[in-house]
């Protein structure tokens, strides 16, 4: 990845320090998602081999790339942004141990969001190049967080159950105007543009009205054919793969530990 | 079929500065009990939650069943008089 901001100037230390806090705190959210799952009996293995096999889902945005400083900022304001306002609405959802995951996941993600907007915010108020380099982050990131809600109300097979079960709380549309409305004066702010014409606050709703969201490229990317799907599948399977001595020598280790103690 | 070496899960209580009991934060997994203390301070104690960590292996918690939740808790459900409000104070007592 090129992390340089487009100029001479480079990414800090502590900047990749708080880059590396962000990324722990995400595998912690991981961790959580996987143990309320373990609740309801399946195990740890399971779950991430069903990942490795392409057989569970996970959010569409994660199948884009991240090829600048830039694009690290708009993805914590706007991914996390958009994360934000889904995991507020579980917090209330019906089955416990998932809700008791959002309540922490929210607490840690409020950071990511935070820190996010500020990298937007230097890079916005810096150099020519590293204003040009925040705004084509926007311009790219937009549209995939938008979709990061799911399908439109209409189209979506499994709202209706989800709604009726208490799961989710909130429609997929409902949370992204939601997100719009909470985002486009957050732009403004940074002086950037985002990227639809057609995006016009609307006076008689009181919300942003927003142009047509490209369904086609979200089904792809969800289907298997986004810019990094395989990529991103392969890397989670190399680490699968790769790590399994160390389980193998960790147990081994303690059972070792287990029986000197006895003896 | 790739041989199972899951570790053991473990389940994280943390007491809060406060001076609460502790309290259950999550769970983890971990091939013995110092490693699933640091875990835990890695993954529950990222933001000063706590001064003090247990953990408990899951296969050692033992639950009530909340299908018989009903008749389980039912022996409380007729002693209204365990409750201070049961009791009539005279009004002239404004706190007791
Ligand atoms: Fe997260
Ligand atoms: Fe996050």
């Amino acid at each position: 990845m090129n992390i340089t901001s487009g100029t001479e100037e480079e990414v800090t230390m502590d900047e990749i320090g708080t880059i590396t806090d962000f990324i722990q705190d995400e595998a912690g959210h991981g961790l959580y998602l996987y143990s309320a799952m373990e609740t309801l009996g399946k195990s740890r293995d399971q779950s991430l081999q069903e990942l490795i096999d392409g057989k569970a889902k996970y959010s569409s945005i994660f199948n884009y790339p991240t090829t600048s400083w830039a694009d690290i900022g708009a993805i914590g304001w706007l991914v996390d942004g958009a994360a934000i306002v889904n995991q507020v609405a579980l917090q209330r959802t019906s089955y416990g141990p998932y809700a008791r995951a959002m309540v922490k996941i929210c607490k840690e993600e409020s950071f990511h969001q935070r820190q996010g907007f500020e990298i937007m915010m230097t890079l916005a108020n810096g150099t020519k190049a590293q204003k040009q380099m925040a705004q084509e982050a926007l311009n790219k990131i937009w549209w995939p967080a938008l979709m990061m809600f799911g399908p439109s109300d209409k189209e979506s097979v499994h709202s209706q159950k989800s709604m009726a079960w208490k799961i989710k709380r909130q429609s997929n549309d409902e949370l992204r105007q939601e997100f719009v409305d909470m985002t486009v004066p957050q732009a403004e702010l940074l002086g950037l543009t985002i990227p639809d014409p057609d995006l016009k606050f609307n006076k008689k709703t009181g919300h942003y009205d927003f142009g047509p969201i490209n369904w086609d490229e979200f089904y792809a990317v969800i289907h298997g054919h986004g810019p990094c799907n395989k990529e991103r599948l392969e890397a989670r399977r190399k680490a699968q793969e790769e790590g399994e001595w160390v389980k193998e020598a960790a147990l081994a280790h303690a059972k070792k530990q287990r029986n000197l103690n006895a003896a | 079929m790739k041989k199972d070496n899951q570790w053991p899960l473990w389940e994280v209580f943390i007491r809060s500065k406060q001076g609460l009991n502790h309290k259950h934060v999550g769970s983890l997994h971990a091939t013995d009990q110092q490693m699933a203390i640091k875990n835990a301070r890695d993954v529950y104690a990222r933001r000063n939650e706590g001064v003090s960590i247990w953990v408990v292996k899951s296969e050692h918690i033992h639950a009530s069943s909340p299908d018989k939740n009903d008749c389980f808790f039912d022996p409380a459900n007729d002693k209204v008089y365990r409750h201070p409000t049961f009791y009539n104070i005279p009004d002239q007592i404004d706190h007791m």
